[in-house]
């Protein structure tokens, strides 16, 4: 008894009915052999391996993640210590060397990051530079691999445009100003908590922080007690003399703060002390969009209430302005805060709080449009520092199967070629 | 101009390229364009450089389908939104990243590869729902007229738009502000291009180019090698931005380079190259006479032919090149130098040298020393043992680095380019009383709690985590009573 007559004729019988001879059918089949080949790798190297002690692998195809070379950080003023040092983390972790440019308004800090610092790092890979505006601008005539900017977006142009002299990739970590939604559909003492909380921290210099609070007149109501209750708990009847609040950086900051305490109506607080560069934590109601109360961001312990009448026009009023670096929501609707979160843009959101999303380093940090570009944080920052190289290994053999991409070409060939695509899945590897 | 992008952004400012459905619609609209005017596109391609319909077929159109059918097929899933690793702070919240579209992206495409070069970015963009602004090189006028004419007709007409011109018209358009610049072309130009972004803090994205070398070492099948080099080199006239521009080797490997390089060319293109179909042509005069220029007062070991009427430049190698001469200093023509070195030291020596190029190829059986060539260079890409290949699979993200350009693109990696990855945290109204943990008036034992909390994660073991839990109820409850 034959042992293969069975088997042969059922494949001959197959033929006849055609079933083999559709584009459609060949492709399908070569789909599954593609499918077959990406599969079993390791099946398939270790046959070869055995049978032939054949190095013959299959190409391989990897990301290789690279320092770029020379980065440069320039960091801000409000957290001198962790904005310096968190990007300086991740360019490290990435490969670099690395130049760092703490802000000269922060003086304390600089002189620490300037003289302890490179006692810990190894000096030939990393240096700490000092200056204003001119020496950065001198600095930024130099050619780096990569700069990492933390700063407002009126400098940030200035850095992305030193850049583009040197083809230099950036990352920009600007600001804008934080919208925060309150719905009418909450318990105000909760919102005036949070809201309140983030917004004076650092006496308001957080470039993350909820900048004013769109509402209706009626919420507006019932968070004003609730604020001023607020702050009188976190503070005291007399702030300035509590140890939890700050003060602002510099005579230049404060005067212009002071300036905006004249936009709208004082709700809370609108006190300031120019020896003290105190500014009390400050609501303001009544205020204009054209006012520059809502024309620069704040970055100080002043919150202006804008009022709105509905979800629609704050969306509305959002999305007319520059794309902020957060966006909070605040509503016991889940459906409300989502409309908020997919009707915006914005570089980071979060719904009832202010900037928890920060303090998860799983979660990108970073701007969009002019509050910035590029993110980091956690394995962000590697990824931002690094250039992603792709590499092809391929192998020396298989020289047969390129012969299809050779000229001279052939119509014939064409129809091959394309059935071969056809099987998408590993015709990269066949051609 | 500037109506024509306020059109396009309140077009997108309508939210309509935004649902999943309509960028299918699109990318689906897109690839019946390519199939059933496959005739006018190739003739288009063919009419600007001389492109056989095969070549231009396997070299764009293939690519243009593969990727269509790529973001068919995933786009759904990379539009949600993808949950994050959470601490102990936001343990009982959402956290995602949701990737949103950018906006009214800029896509300005390069006159080498004019159709592939301009509609694979354009699809990235449509994926990551975007509206988009194409702007073709006006250098491939016959494709750009017919990506003008085609594209209207096929995809919704307000969101996607093409608008062509030259010089002026594209510094006009860069005038403009935009959520993304997609640039192809050359390192001058782009950056001209990066300069005009800042001044609208516009992210870009730019492919540009530089001199891919090509090593290839003692220890090597030399016939394939030289095969697969000129295949990469000579295809579309040496107009490739990834060809192997150069040849770096020991000098007593170059006449076996040269004799078996020409004879693959036989092999290609015939004995009378002008005659094959399979040869392209210089793109213009200004070009020809550019490439021209470079064969000054070298060795040629052979071809050199030219003809300006055509604007057919022969398949051309030179030897011994001088690094400091002018064909060492510029890129794009169907010549290739080699330049002897002694040994792989002084190949990567040479390399480092001189700007990041936008693609490196390294010849050899020996591994180690392909991986030494990788480890101690800087690239965009690299294929090992052959040349363009890594251009092919897009889930290896193309793109330069250094002069050679920033940002990377290709299936899943374009998608990532056109959009914002937004991370979101979703948290309840409720549960006020945990958070007096971080109100003032503050105190030391508070920010012991707070350290504790906030640097442990949520990966810990399940009785670990209840332990956790648990701290962090009393943690609430002791505050919550007064006790701090």
């Amino acid at each position: 008894m034959d042992p293969f007559e069975d088997t042969l004729r059922r494949l001959r019988e197959a033929f006849h009915t055609g079933r083999t001879r559709s584009a459609e059918f060949r492709a399908a089949q070569l789909r599954g052999l593609g499918r077959f080949l990406q599969e079993n790798k390791q099946l398939l190297h270790d046959a070869l391996a055995q049978d032939l002690h054949k190095a013959t692998q299959l190409d391989s195809a990897f990301i290789r993640k690279e320092p770029f070379g020379l980065v440069l950080i320039i960091a801000p003023w409000n957290y001198p210590l962790n904005l310096t040092l968190v990007p300086l983390v991740g360019a490290l972790a990435a490969g670099n060397c690395v130049v760092l440019k703490p802000s000269e308004i922060s003086k304390s800090i600089e002189k620490v990051l300037a003289e302890v610092l490179p006692r810990y790092l190894d000096e030939s890979c990393f240096a700490v530079v000092l200056g204003g505006p001119q020496e950065t601008g001198q600095l930024l005539e130099h050619r780096f691999d990569y700069i990492f900017f933390t700063g407002s977006p009126r400098v940030g142009k200035i850095v992305m445009t030193a850049a583009a002299k040197h083809l230099t990739p950036v990352t920009l970590e600007l600001g804008g100003k934080n919208p925060c939604y309150v719905d009418d559909d909450c318990d105000p003492q909760t919102v005036a908590n949070r809201v309140a909380w983030f917004r004076y921290f650092n006496a308001g210099q957080t470039c993350v922080a909820p900048d004013y609070v769109l509402c209706s007149p009626e919420m507006q109501e019932r968070l004003l007690p609730a604020l001023q209750s607020t702050i009188t708990r976190f503070y005291g009847d007399d702030p300035q003399s509590s140890p939890n609040l700050g003060r602002i950086i510099n005579q230049k900051q404060f005067q212009r703060l002071r300036a905006l305490l004249g936009c709208g109506h004082v709700a809370i607080g609108g006190q300031s002390d120019e020896s003290d560069r105190y500014i009390a934590p400050t609501v303001l109601v009544d205020v204009q969009e054209t006012e520059p109360v809502m024309q620069e961001e704040i970055f100080g312990p002043i919150l202006p209430i804008v009022n709105v009448r509905s979800v629609d026009e704050a969306i509305e009023f959002i999305n007319r302005r520059e794309k902020p670096l957060a966006l909070y929501a605040f509503s016991n609707s889940s459906q409300v805060v989502k409309r908020l979160l997919t009707q915006t843009s914005s570089g980071g959101f979060c719904g009832n709080d202010g900037f928890m999303h920060m303090t998860l380093a799983s979660l990108p940090f970073g701007g969009v449009g002019a509050s910035g570009m590029g993110q980091y944080h956690g394995k962000f920052s590697f990824d931002t520092f690094s250039h992603h190289r792709a590499c092809l290994l391929r192998r020396p053999g298989m020289e047969k199967l390129n012969d299809l991409r050779y000229p001279p070409h052939s119509p014939r060939r064409l129809r091959v070629l394309l059935v071969a695509m056809e099987a998408r899945g590993c015709s990269c590897t066949l051609l | 101009m500037e109506r024509e992008v306020q059109r396009v952004r309140q077009a997108f400012l309508s939210g309509r390229s935004r649902s999943l459905r309509f960028r299918l619609q699109q990318l689906e609209a897109l690839r019946r364009m390519v199939q059933e005017r496959e005739k006018d596109i190739l003739a288009a391609i063919a009419a600007d450089l001389c492109k056989s319909e095969f070549n231009a077929y396997s070299q764009e159109v293939i690519t243009v389908l593969g990727e269509i059918d790529f973001m068919l097929e995933n786009l759904p899933e990379w539009v949600t939104a993808k949950p994050v690793k959470k601490n102990l702070l936001t343990m009982l919240d959402e956290a995602y990243i949701q990737p949103q579209p950018l906006g009214v992206v800029l896509i300005i495409g390069a006159w080498n590869y004019p159709f592939v070069l301009t509609i694979q970015p354009l699809i990235g963009a449509i994926a990551a729902g975007n509206a988009v602004i194409i702007k073709p090189s006006e250098l491939s006028e016959n494709t750009a007229k017919i990506v003008a004419k085609l594209l209207p007709q096929y995809l919704d007409q307000d969101l996607y738009i093409v608008i062509n011109g030259g010089v002026e018209e594209t510094t006009e358009l860069l005038k403009q502000r935009f959520d993304h610049v997609f640039y192809t072309g050359n390192t001058a130009v782009g950056k001209i291009v990066m300069e005009a972004a800042a001044k609208h803090l516009t992210p870009v994205t730019l492919e540009l180019g530089g001199k891919s070398p090509c090593y290839v070492d003692k220890d090597c099948d030399l016939d394939i090698v030289c095969r697969r080099i000129t295949w990469g080199k000579y295809m579309n006239c040496g107009q490739t931005c990834i060809a192997p521009d150069y040849i770096l080797c020991e000098a007593s490997l170059q006449s076996q380079i040269v004799w078996k390089i020409k004879e693959t060319v036989k092999e290609f293109y015939g004995e009378n190259i002008k005659e094959s179909p399979d040869y392209e042509r210089i793109i213009n005069l200004r070009h020809f006479k550019r490439i021209l220029s470079l064969l000054e007062g070298q060795k040629i070991a052979f071809g050199g032919e030219t003809d300006e009427a055509t604007r057919y430049i022969a398949p051309t190698v030179l030897t011994d090149v001088d690094p400091k001469t002018k064909v060492m200093q510029e890129e794009i023509g169907p010549i290739l130098p080699i330049v002897p070195v002694k040994n792989v030291d002084e190949a990567i020596d040479f390399i480092n040298e001189r700007e990041k190029p936008l693609a490196l190829y390294v010849f050899s059986h020996n591994h180690k020393l392909i991986k030494r060539m990788i480890d101690e260079t800087s690239s965009g890409g690299v294929t090992g043992n052959d040349v363009i290949m890594h251009f092919m699979l897009n889930s290896l993200p193309f793109g330069g680095v250094g002069s050679s350009g920033m940002g990377a693109y290709h299936g899943k990696h374009s998608f990532d380019t056109f959009s914002h990855q937004r991370p979101c945290l979703l948290k309840s109204l409720k549960r006020e009383g945990a958070n007096k943990l971080r109100y003032p008036p503050n105190s030391q034992s508070k920010v012991d709690w707070g350290k504790f909390f906030l640097l442990k994660r949520f990966n810990k073991e399940k009785f670990g985590l209840l332990l956790l839990t648990f701290l962090g109820i009393v943690a609430a409850v002791l505050v919550k009573a007064g006790y701090y």
